[in-house]
C-alpha cells in the first residue's frame, strides 16, 4: 500500500464487520469511521492528487517530503494510510500480549510490557485535540513511542520523531465519541483488548 | 417525591399535548419520551451539582449557561450541551485554575494571559483557550432563533465581506475547512476590521501564537465534542443550523465594546 502508486490504491474492505469489536468499540462507530470518515480521506486523497505529479508517485515517497506537497494531500494521504494501518492492528478475540522479538524489544526498551502500555496510554492521553499515538521502529530498528496532531504520522518529514508506524491509535473523537464520549481515558484502555499482537509482531519482525 | 411528581406531571403533560393533537395512538411513545427525558434532566442536574463543587473558590468564575441544555434542540441536543458544558468546559476550566495556581499568571486577567500566552505553559494555554473559548461560544447562542445583526455591525460587515450572504459563506468555508479540532471566529482584528479567521485546538484569535490577532466577537466549536452525537461526521450541517441560534444581541454589544477597546470577558 505504502509503496503502490496513489491512483493504483484501492479502498480496502474492512477485514471484519462493523460488529467484531464490541464491546471495546460499537458497532455505529465503526461503521461511520471506515464508511464516512475513511472513506472520505481515500476519495479527497485522489482527488486531490489527480492530474498533479502525486498521483504516480508512492504514499511512501510523499510523506518523506510532505512538507513540499498541498495540504490536502497531506491531511487525506495520512487519513488513508493511519486508517488503514489502525483497521490491521485490530480484531476481534485479540488482545493479551505479543511474544518472541518484538516482546522481547519491549521488554528491553520499556522494562515490561506494562511498562510500555504505560507510556503509550500516556501518549495517547496527551495528545490534545485530534490526533494519533504510535509504536514505530526507527532507522537504527530500535522502538519508540511518538505521537502526531491530526492525520500526520511518523513517516511525515514535519513530525518530531520518524519512523515505520507498527502499532497506531486513533484518538480524534470520532474514533471514540459515540460511546465513551469525553472518556478518552475509558477508551484507551479497551483498545488492548483489540489489538492484533501477530499483526503487530508480523510488522516488526518484516523490519528488522 | 419530587422526581415522580415531575414525571407524572411531565407525562400527562405529555398525554394532554396528544389528546389535543387527536393523535391518540402515540400516546405510550409519548409517555415513555417524557419519562426519560425527566430522568435525563434530573440525571444532568445531579450531575451539574457535584461538578461544581469540587471546584476551589476563585477570582475566575466559571459562569452559568445562558439557557436550558434542551433550549437549543432541535440543532443542539440537550446530551451534547449537558456534557460540553458540564465535562468538557467544566474540565478545561478546572484544569486551567490548577495550571495556573504555580504560575505568576495567577491576578492577571484571562484577557492577559491569553495575549501573552506563548510566554506559559502549554496546559495555560489549552485549559485558559478552552474556558475563554466555550463562554464565548455559549454566549454567542440563544434560543430566540431569527435575530439580525444589528444596524451598526450590520453596515460593517457588508462593508467587509460586500453582503451578510458573502460573510456567511466566509465563515462556514473556514469553519468547515479547519482540519481536526478548532474554532471559526469573527473578529475585530488588531488593525480594525472585520475578520474571519479559524484557529487549532483551544487556540484563539487573542493569543499571540496565532497568525491573526483581534478580539472575537462570534465563535464557533467545530471539535468534534461540539457535534458528533448529533450529526456525525456532517460538520456542514452543523455548521448550517449554527445561523438559526446565533445571538447576535450579544455578538453587536461585543462588537461596539471591541471597538471602544474594551476587555470582553464577564462569565
Amino acid at each position: 500500500m505504502l509503496h503502490e502508486k496513489i491512483n493504483n490504491l484501492n479502498f480496502e474492505k474492512l477485514p471484519y464487520a462493523y460488529d467484531a469489536l464490541e464491546p471495546y468499540i460499537d458497532a455505529q462507530t465503526m461503521e461511520l469511521h471506515y464508511s464516512k470518515h475513511h472513506n472520505g480521506y481515500f476519495n479527497k486523497l485522489q482527488n486531490a492528487a489527480k492530474g498533479t505529479e502525486v498521483e504516480n508517485m508512492t504514499l511512501n515517497d510523499v510523506f518523506k517530503n510532505i512538507s513540499k506537497y498541498p495540504k490536502g494531500i497531506r491531511n487525506n494521504g495520512g487519513g488513508h494510510f493511519n486508517h488503514n494501518l489502525f483497521w490491521s492492528v485490530m480484531g476481534p478475540d485479540k488482545g493479551g500480549q505479543p511474544s518472541g522479538k518484538l516482546m522481547e524489544a519491549i521488554n528491553k526498551h520499556f522494562g515490561s510490557f506494562d511498562e510500555f502500555k504505560e507510556k503509550f496510554e500516556k501518549a495517547a492521553l496527551g495528545r490534545f485535540g485530534s490526533g494519533w499515538a504510535w509504536l514505530i521502529v526507527k532507522d537504527d530498528k530500535s522502538i519508540a513511542i511518538t505521537d502526531t496532531p491530526n492525520q500526520d504520522n511518523p513517516l511525515m518529514d514535519v513530525v518530531d520523531e520518524n519512523g515505520m508506524p507498527i502499532l497506531g491509535i486513533d484518538v480524534w473523537e470520532h474514533a471514540y465519541y459515540l460511546k465513551y464520549q469525553n472518556r478518552r481515558p475509558e477508551y484507551v484502555s479497551a483498545f488492548w483488548n483489540v489489538v492484533n499482537w501477530e499483526e503487530v509482531s508480523r510488522r516488526y519482525e518484516e523490519l528488522i | 417525591m419530587r422526581i415522580v411528581a415531575n414525571i407524572i406531571i411531565a407525562s400527562l403533560v405529555a398525554i394532554g399535548l396528544n389528546a389535543c393533537n387527536q393523535q391518540p395512538e402515540n400516546n405510550k411513545e409519548k409517555e415513555s419520551e417524557a419519562i426519560t427525558y425527566e430522568k435525563d434532566k434530573q440525571a444532568s442536574d445531579q450531575s451539574m451539582k457535584s461538578t461544581t463543587e469540587d471546584v476551589p473558590d476563585s477570582e475566575y468564575s466559571f459562569g452559568t449557561l445562558p439557557y436550558q441544555f434542551d433550549d437549543l434542540e432541535p440543532y443542539i441536543d440537550h446530551k451534547t450541551m449537558r456534557l460540553h458544558y458540564g465535562k468538557h468546559h467544566k474540565g478545561y476550566y478546572k484544569k486551567f485554575l490548577n495550571a495556573i495556581e504555580n504560575s505568576d499568571a495567577q491576578g492577571r486577567s484571562i484577557i492577559e494571559i491569553l495575549k501573552n500566552v506563548s510566554q506559559y505553559s502549554n496546559g495555560l494555554r489549552n485549559n485558559g483557550g478552552g474556558y475563554y473559548n466555550h463562554w464565548l461560544f455559549w454566549h454567542s447562542l440563544t434560543p430566540e432563533s431569527g435575530q439580525k445583526p444589528g444596524e451598526l455591525l450590520s453596515t460593517a460587515i457588508d462593508d467587509a465581506f460586500g453582503s451578510f450572504d458573502a460573510f456567511k459563506e466566509t465563515f462556514n468555508s473556514a469553519a468547515a475547512s479547519q482540519f481536526g479540532s478548532g474554532w471559526a471566529w469573527l473578529i475585530l482584528s488588531d488593525e480594525g476590521n472585520l475578520v474571519v479567521t479559524s484557529t487549532p485546538n483551544q487556540d484563539n484569535p487573542v493569543m499571540d501564537v496565532s497568525k491573526i490577532n483581534g478580539m472575537p466577537i462570534l465563535a464557533l466549536d467545530v471539535w468534534e465534542h461540539a457535534y458528533y452525537l448529533k450529526y456525525n461526521n456532517k460538520r456542514t450541517s452543523y455548521i448550517e443550523n449554527f445561523w438559526k441560534l446565533v445571538d447576535w444581541g450579544k455578538v453587536d454589544q461585543r462588537y461596539k465594546k471591541a471597538i471602544n477597546q474594551q476587555e470582553i470577558f464577564t462569565p
